[in-house]
Formats: structure tokens, C-alpha cells, sequence
């Protein structure tokens, strides 16, 4: 049991490879997917679209929904196509199925900003096809073309008069051929996508109805707690469970990989218990891990060549001949994803089938997990999705759900594991340290002739996904990692380097790491130059037009240049992600010494919208975790434990700190960006080169300290 | 046995003093509204009315509610405060993940129970407790004006 959970991850983690830009990570699961729609009643037309002959709508949503609104937004898709009332649709969360796959990932995966731009025309299609389906059914039944028919608002008309709602059509419909011709509206007819339309989960979130995985109950559950090693990756040696298995509600006290659970009868009691064990931990190759050996370490990678990202020009020749050269270290720490709910799973294992509900983001990953846990076959395993009190990337990984998995099978009972905050927080994987170093050369008239950027920073991706680590590149590392300024010379280049401490996937990934050292560096030649740095951009971005437009509309709505009340300053930042484009200009002041940000304006063309009310919601909540991630976010480690462990030592933004936020979104009809991730990376750089205008302070360490 | 009343209604949990409100009313109670997000009250995700006033269920012993009124976002719609909440919270759409928000509109309901016209100094000292890792802040500073009436809404 204890080898199991690793290998198992590799071996079914198979090829992946990187196509045509968009990242694919092929995962390849063999029999897990058989159809997870035909087991549906004869309601299903396809896999998004369930119609009860009572005319209920249901349309599923095969992304995971933690705050960034695609609950709301796919299901708008299929219903523009499919001619419903979007108020009156039921939306539930798909199985684990090979149609739900993320054409974008490569698996059924909810992460990179993907979720609209890989829906946007396949649920508009599933839509159309669903409706032309509901169209012929009546048609058949009327004894007429096809062409007579229209569907509006969940009701087929044709000829005559002749009407009927859906719920009629639905088993008809079931059972003729998937159209292959599907013509989508024009946007200029879209009745939803593209409008504020409020979200239809809200109001199970103002009510406390909406079920999290935290909140889920099974007949029979029981509650269990898990000790783990403080050490992550350390392992039980043994444990003295006599006082706990004499307290109250305790049913078993077992022993897993990754530690000693006790399951009880309610979970308070179960973690009392818990804390009742004596456990003798082994505590692995991590246990004299800190953090100023991490940053050593991260120092000396940095003489390694590394891999190549970038090679243009000369830029050893043209520093030589430069006027001034520059030149700048830039760290950030690792930072934890705590999402609100702590992390928590439920599993039914029994002998010949298993339940697992919960807080998931990687449906896939959960049933390969589930598989080589039990034993069981994919078609045994049924895997349900809850609502995530937040994920930001925790939830692609399953170790929790491996642990309640293995708790279930253990003791022969459904059980919910509960993680407190504080196994939470010492138990993540860590967004990645960094360490960056810059250089740059200016000509006479200050402009940039020469950048050179390297980073070292451990790979998530040699973790998750090692095939697609190629020639030492991990493309989840490096991106925004080239600057969208017109720089002849220029040499980009990363060095992998794990310190020991898990790491993983965070909101906005690399974007952040890279994007703080790039545009805090070129505002760093800016000043060299003794240029405004505004200015300073906007001459290096000809080439750019949704850069350029995107900067100076920030800007102008910013009151860029104009007189501030004196104590406070401007600052600038520019950034790509996810297609999307975003310039931010920040007003910060210093209040008792430390940085107080007051103002952000967003500036931001992301192509076409599903829904702006989302997107202003997602650009609102990158300013927050970017805010807290600048001013508070560090994890360090001590002796292999890392000693941050409640919010009192990892503190997140709170109400009175956070900072107006004003957004301006370019209309824009080109293809739909992500919006979920990158305002966070932009905002570290923005603030920073706005302390430097007010101080001439250069902030270049995560988070910002002034003392 | 401790007996108190949950939403106007009698309940009674057969447990240690010691318990904390907040697993009673999730676990012996099943009312999972109330939300878990650090038991150590530094997040807010766990606030009730105790006779009314907020309080971390996370850190308030059961034996502390006996005899006492509690009320949970289940029943917070009760109040004519926390039903303004509730609709100025849905106007604006306030939640996106949703997990810190019963905590959040119980706090906003003792606020404006107390001071139906909060300033927004009123707001940052009564919210300060409430974390939202999502970061709806600005929706919920706009919401508690608009369930106020005041303009700045
Ligand atoms: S759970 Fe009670 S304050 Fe956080
Ligand atoms: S809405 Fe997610 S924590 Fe507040």
C-alpha cells in the first residue's frame, strides 16, 4: 500500500505533448470512459442536454465551478444554441467522461483559463444539435421539412399553428443521428452570451444550501481526521493508539500512506482523538529543509546553462557596446492556494464498487487514483462533483481523495476526511519559489538594445506531468516569460530546479513569477533612462496593438501623469495570459511603513465575453489574491515543517485593506481569453513600480517589505 | 444534554460542553450551512447570532448556547436586516465561490442590525473578521450599502 499512490500517478499520467501553442496533456486512462451519458434515462439527447418529458432542462457542466463562474457560463453557451430559458435550466456536474475532455488539456481538467475558450464553439455545437434534433423529431411527427420548424424558448412551431414543447420531442429526438452540419448564430443574435446575466448559483450561496464537498452525507458515513507527518513526504514508524480508541465516538484508529486516521462518529471527535496519538514519523529525505538552504540552493542553480527559451541577436556584444547596462534580482517565496474550504473528500469503497464525492477539479486524475487504490474497474467507480469552496489549483491534485479512498477501503465504511487549516496549510503544494536575474543594456538615448533574463525555479510539470518536460523546458514555467517589447537582443533562459518542497499548479501559474521580474525590470530601464515609464512602454510596443491599446487606455481612465494628492504614486504594468491583455495602473501610498494600495485600474481585452458580470467578479478577485500575495505571502520552512499554519501566520487580504478597483473592458470580437488568472500576476509589478515612483525604492522580493 | 434554540425552533445535542457550536450544528444538527475554514476564529466563515449578537461558532463552546437563541444563515432570512442582506447580496452578486458568504451575510446582518446606516469605516471594523479568499470585498461593500439604502451603493 504505501508504494502504491506514486507510481500509480505515473503510470497512468501517459504521453502528452504540446500542440500547435495550446498545451495538451494527454492522459490516457484506458476503459475508464464508456459513454458516461448512455447509462441516462432516454431524456439525454447528447452528453450537455437532459429533457424530462415534464420539459425540465438540465445541462451539464464538465468543469469544476470555485468561484470563477462556469457554472453559470457553459450552460449559457448551450443555451443560446438550444433555444431554452435560461432561468428555468437545471445544471449538474458531468461524470468523469471521454466527451467532457478539455480539448485544451488533454483531460477532464478545470485549470489554465481554459474553460471558455475550449467551450466556445463545442457547447455552442451541442447546443445547435441538441435543438436540430428537437427541430427533426417534430418535424417527423408533423410530417413536415424540417425547414418549416423553429425552436424558440424550449417550444418547436411549424406549420399551421402546430406546437410542442420539448419534454414532447426529447425521446424522439434521443434516438435520431448527431447532425453534422450545424450552422451557429451570429453574434449580433445572441439572446445571453456576451450580457451581464447574474449567476443562477448565487442563490444557493446566500442561503447556505449549496453543497460543497465538505457538506456532503452518506446513510452510515462516518467522520475521520488524519495525522500526517510534519515533515510532508515523511512516513509513520509506529503509533501508540490506546488512549484514542477509548474516546468517545471512535470506531477505528488505522494506519494509511500518509499517516494514522481516526474515524468517529462525528469529526470533533475524531480529531480529538486524533490529537490523542502518539505517532513515531520517519521524517524522509525533507527533514532539514529551510528556508535559507532553499534559497541557496535556488542561487547555485543559477550557474547552470539551463534551457534556452529565447535567442535573438547578440546580447553580449550589444551590453558591451551599451551606454548603460542594468541589472536586477528578482525572488518570489513559495505561497500556499489556501482556498477556504480546507481541503476534505468522501469515499464509499466497497467490495465490487466505490462513491467518491467532492471538491475536484480533476475528474480524471480522481478515477486513476480511485482505480489503483481499489482495485476496482473504471465502470465500478461512480465520481461526483460538488461545488469547491475554492481551488486556485489545489484540487488538481488528489492526495486528500487518495487518503479518504484508503480510509474507506481500510475500515469498510463511507467516510468524510476533513483536513483542519492548519493540515492545510502544511500539507499544500506550493506555488513555486523563483529567483530571477535581469540584465539590460541601453543605447545613448536610453532605449533598450539588450535583455537577458534567468530564472530558477522548481517544475510543477516534472511532478504532475514529466513527458512534457522537454531538453529541460517545462512550458508551465515559462509563460510570459518573453516581453512583448521590441528589443533586438535579447536571451531568455530557465533552469529547473527542485528544492525538495512539493510543489504545484497556482492561479496564474508562471505568469506570475515571470510577469513580476519582466515588468518590473523594464520600468527598472525606464528610470536608467531617465524616461517615463509609461512612455517609456508605449514607444516599444509598434508592433502590438492589443498591448499598446490595452496600456493606454489604462492610462488615460488612470489619470496617468495627472497631480496626485502629495504621499501617494502611480505605477504601471503590462501584461499576456491566456490571450487575454490587461494593463493595470496602480495608487499606493506608505502608511506606517508599509505599502497601502488604493486604487487599481484594470484595462483589459480578452476578445469575446460569455458573460461581462463574471468577468468583472474574476478580475475583482485577482486584484484581492494578487494584493494578498504582495503584501503577505511567504511560506518558509524550518527543520522540513513549514511554519506558516493558520491565518494568523499566513494572512490573506482582509475588508479594510482591499483597494478600489475600477475595470474598463475593450469591446473586442476577437477570440474569448481567460480571465480566471491573470490580473494576480500583474498587480506584484504594478504596485512595486508605484512604490518606486513614491519612494525610489525598488521592491524585488515577494512579499514587499520597505524596512 | 444541552438544549438550545436553532432558527426558532428547540434543538438538543447529546454531547460534551466542549464541543464546538459550529460541529453541532454541522454534524449532530446537519445543518452544513455554517462553514469550517480555520477553527481558530481568524476567518469568520463559521459566524452565527448568539441572542443575536455574532459569534465564531468555531470557538463558542455548545455548553456557552444553552438556554441561548442561535441563529445560522438557515434561518437568517427571518430578520428584516438579513433579508435586505440577502437581496442586496443577490442584486450584486456578491459570491463566486461561495464558501466564506454565510459567514459573511451573518456578519453584515449584525452589522446593520446594529447601525442601519454603517460608514464604511463601520463596514471595515465589522467585516474585518471575514475573510473571502475569492476576494468579493468590493460586491460586499457595495451590497451592505445597498441593503443600507444609502448611495453609495
Ligand atoms: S472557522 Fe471559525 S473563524 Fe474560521
Ligand atoms: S466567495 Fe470564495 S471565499 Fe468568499
Amino acid at each position: 500500500m504505501s508504494q502504491l499512490k506514486n507510481p500509480s500517478r505515473r503510470t497512468f499520467l501517459k504521453s502528452g505533448a504540446a500542440v500547435g501553442g495550446g498545451l495538451v496533456i494527454g492522459v490516457s486512462l484506458p476503459g475508464m470512459f464508456n459513454n458516461a451519458f448512455a447509462a441516462a434515462d432516454s431524456s439525454a439527447i447528447n452528453a450537455w442536454v437532459r429533457i424530462g418529458s415534464d420539459n425540465s432542462i438540465t445541462i451539464l457542466c464538465a468543469r469544476s465551478e470555485m468561484g470563477q463562474g462556469v457554472v453559470m457560463a457553459l450552460p449559457t453557451l448551450v443555451a443560446e444554441e438550444l433555444e431554452v430559458d435560461l432561468n428555468k435550466v437545471k445544471v449538474e456536474f458531468a461524470p468523469p467522461g471521454e466527451v467532457y475532455i478539455n480539448s485544451m488539456l488533454g483531460g477532464q481538467l478545470t485549470g489554465g483559463s481554459t474553460s471558455v475558450r475550449d467551450a466556445w464553439e463545442k457547447l455552442r455545437i451541442a447546443g445547435a444539435q441538441a435543438r436540430m434534433m428537437l427541430v427533426a423529431a417534430a418535424a417527423q411527427e408533423w410530417g413536415v421539412d424540417t425547414a418549416k420548424c423553429t425552436a424558440r424558448n424550449g417550444m418547436v412551431s411549424g406549420p399551421k399553428g402546430k406546437m410542442a414543447k420539448y419534454g414532447q420531442l426529447a425521446e424522439a429526438a434521443s434516438k435520431l443521428p448527431v447532425p453534422k452540419d450545424v450552422v451557429l448564430k451570429d453574434p449580433s443574435k445572441f439572446r445571453y452570451v456576451g450580457k451581464p446575466l447574474k449567476r443562477m448559483d448565487t442563490a444557493g450561496k446566500i442561503t447556505g444550501k449549496t453543497e460543497f464537498g465538505i457538506d456532503v452525507k452518506l446513510p452510515g458515513m462516518l467522520y475521520a481526521s488524519l495525522a500526517q507527518c510534519p515533515v510532508i513526504g515523511g512516513k509513520v514508524v509506529s503509533f501508540d493508539a490506546a488512549k484514542a480508541k477509548g474516546m468517545p465516538g471512535v470506531k477505528h484508529v488505522v494506519q494509511i500512506t500518509d499517516g494514522v486516521a481516526v474515524v468517529a462518529d462525528s469529526w470533533w471527535q475524531a480529531k480529538q482523538a486524533r490529537d490523542a496519538i502518539d505517532v513515531k514519523w520517519d521524517e524522509g529525505p525533507n527533514k532539514a529543509l529551510n528556508s535559507e538552504s532553499v534559497s541557496a540552493g535556488l542561487a547555485t542553480a543559477m550557474s547552470q546553462p539551463g534551457a534556452q527559451i529565447k535567442q535573438q541577436g547578440n546580447v553580449a556584444e550589444a551590453m558591451k557596446t551599451a551606454a548603460k547596462t542594468v541589472q536586477a534580482t528578482y525572488e518570489m517565496p513559495f505561497l500556499s492556494h489556501s482556498p477556504l474550504e480546507p481541503m476534505n473528500f468522501t469515499a464509499d469503497v466497497r467490495k465490487d464498487s466505490a462513491l467518491l464525492i467532492g471538491s475536484i477539479q480533476f475528474q480524471q486524475l480522481a478515477m486513476g487514483m480511485a482505480s489503483a487504490i481499489t482495485g476496482l474497474k473504471p465502470e465500478q467507480i461512480t465520481i461526483k462533483t460538488t461545488f469547491l469552496g475554492g481551488g486556485f489549483g489545489r484540487r488538481i491534485d488528489c492526495d486528500y481523495m487518495a487518503q479518504a479512498v484508503e480510509i474507506s477501503k481500510t475500515v469498510g465504511a463511507p467516510v468524510k476526511l476533513v483536513w483542519t487549516r492548519e493540515d492545510d496549510m502544511t500539507h499544500d503544494f506550493y506555488r513555486p519559489i523563483s529567483l530571477t536575474q535581469m540584465s539590460g543594456g541601453l543605447d545613448a538615448s536610453g532605449k533598450p538594445v539588450a535583455l537577458s533574463f534567468k530564472m530558477s525555479s522548481p517544475s510543477v510539470t516534472a511532478r504532475l506531468f514529466p513527458p512534457l518536460v522537454k531538453d529541460g523546458v517545462d512550458p508551465l514555467m515559462t509563460e510570459a516569460i518573453l516581453v512583448p517589447y521590441d528589443i533586438p537582443n535579447q536571451s531568455v533562459a530557465t533552469v529547473i530546479h527542485d528544492t525538495g518542497l512539493r510543489v504545484g499548479y497556482m492561479r496564474s501559474v508562471s505568469h506570475a513569477l515571470n510577469v513580476f521580474a519582466n515588468e518590473s525590470f523594464i520600468d527598472e530601464m525606464a528610470a536608467a533612462a531617465g524616461k517615463d515609464p509609461y512612455e517609456y512602454r508605449l514607444a516599444l510596443l509598434d508592433k502590438q496593438p492589443r498591448f499598446k491599446n490595452v496600456l493606454q487606455l489604462a492610462a488615460e481612465k488612470a489619470g496617468w501623469g495627472k497631480p496626485l494628492p502629495s504621499g501617494r504614486a502611480r505605477g504601471i504594468g503590462l501584461m499576456e495570459g491566456y490571450d487575454t491583455y490587461m494593463a493595470q495602473v496602480a495608487e499606493v501610498s506608505v502608511v506606517d511603513g508599509a505599502v497601502k494600495v488604493h486604487r487599481v485600474v484594470v484595462a483589459v481585452d480578452l476578445g469575446r465575453m460569455v458573460n461581462p458580470n463574471i468577468v468583472e467578479q474574476q478580475l475583482e478577485s485577482n486584484i484581492v489574491f494578487g494584493l494578498t500575495a504582495l503584501l503577505y505571502g511567504d511560506i518558509t520552512l524550518k527543520d522540513g515543517r513549514v511554519q506558516q499554519s493558520n491565518f494568523h501566520e499566513y494572512k490573506l487580504l482582509r475588508m479594510p485593506e482591499c483597494p478600489k478597483i475600477e475595470m474598463h473592458i475593450v469591446k473586442s470580437t476577437e477570440k474569448p481569453g481567460g480571465i480566471g488568472e491573470p490580473g494576480m500576476a500583474l498587480l506584484s509589478p504594478t504596485v512595486a513600480n508605484a512604490v518606486f515612483a513614491l519612494t525610489g525604492k525598488r521592491l524585488r522580493k515577494m512579499p514587499f517589505r520597505l524596512a | 444534554m444541552i438544549t438550545f434554540t436553532v432558527n426558532g425552533k428547540q434543538a438538543s445535542a447529546d454531547v460534551p460542553g466542549d464541543t464546538p457550536l459550529l460541529w453541532v450544528l454541522r454534524d449532530t444538527l446537519g445543518m452544513t450551512g455554517t462553514k469550517f475554514g480555520c477553527g481558530a476564529q481568524l476567518c469568520g466563515a463559521c459566524t452565527v447570532h448568539l441572542d443575536g449578537q455574532p459569534v465564531r461558532s468555531c470557538g463558542t463552546p455548545v455548553s456557552a448556547a444553552a438556554g441561548k437563541k442561535v441563529t445560522t444563515i438557515e434561518g437568517v432570512a427571518a430578520s428584516a436586516a438579513g433579508k435586505k442582506v440577502q437581496a442586496a447580496w443577490a442584486a450584486l452578486d456578491v459570491p463566486q465561490c461561495g464558501y466564506c458568504q454565510s459567514g459573511q451575510i451573518m456578519s453584515a446582518t449584525a452589522l446593520l442590525t446594529a447601525k442601519p446606516k454603517p460608514t464604511d469605516a463601520d463596514i471595515d471594523s465589522a467585516m474585518a473578521g471575514n475573510i473571502c479568499r475569492c476576494g468579493t470585498y468590493p460586491r460586499i461593500r457595495a451590497a451592505i450599502h445597498k441593503a443600507a439604502g444609502s448611495k453609495e451603493a
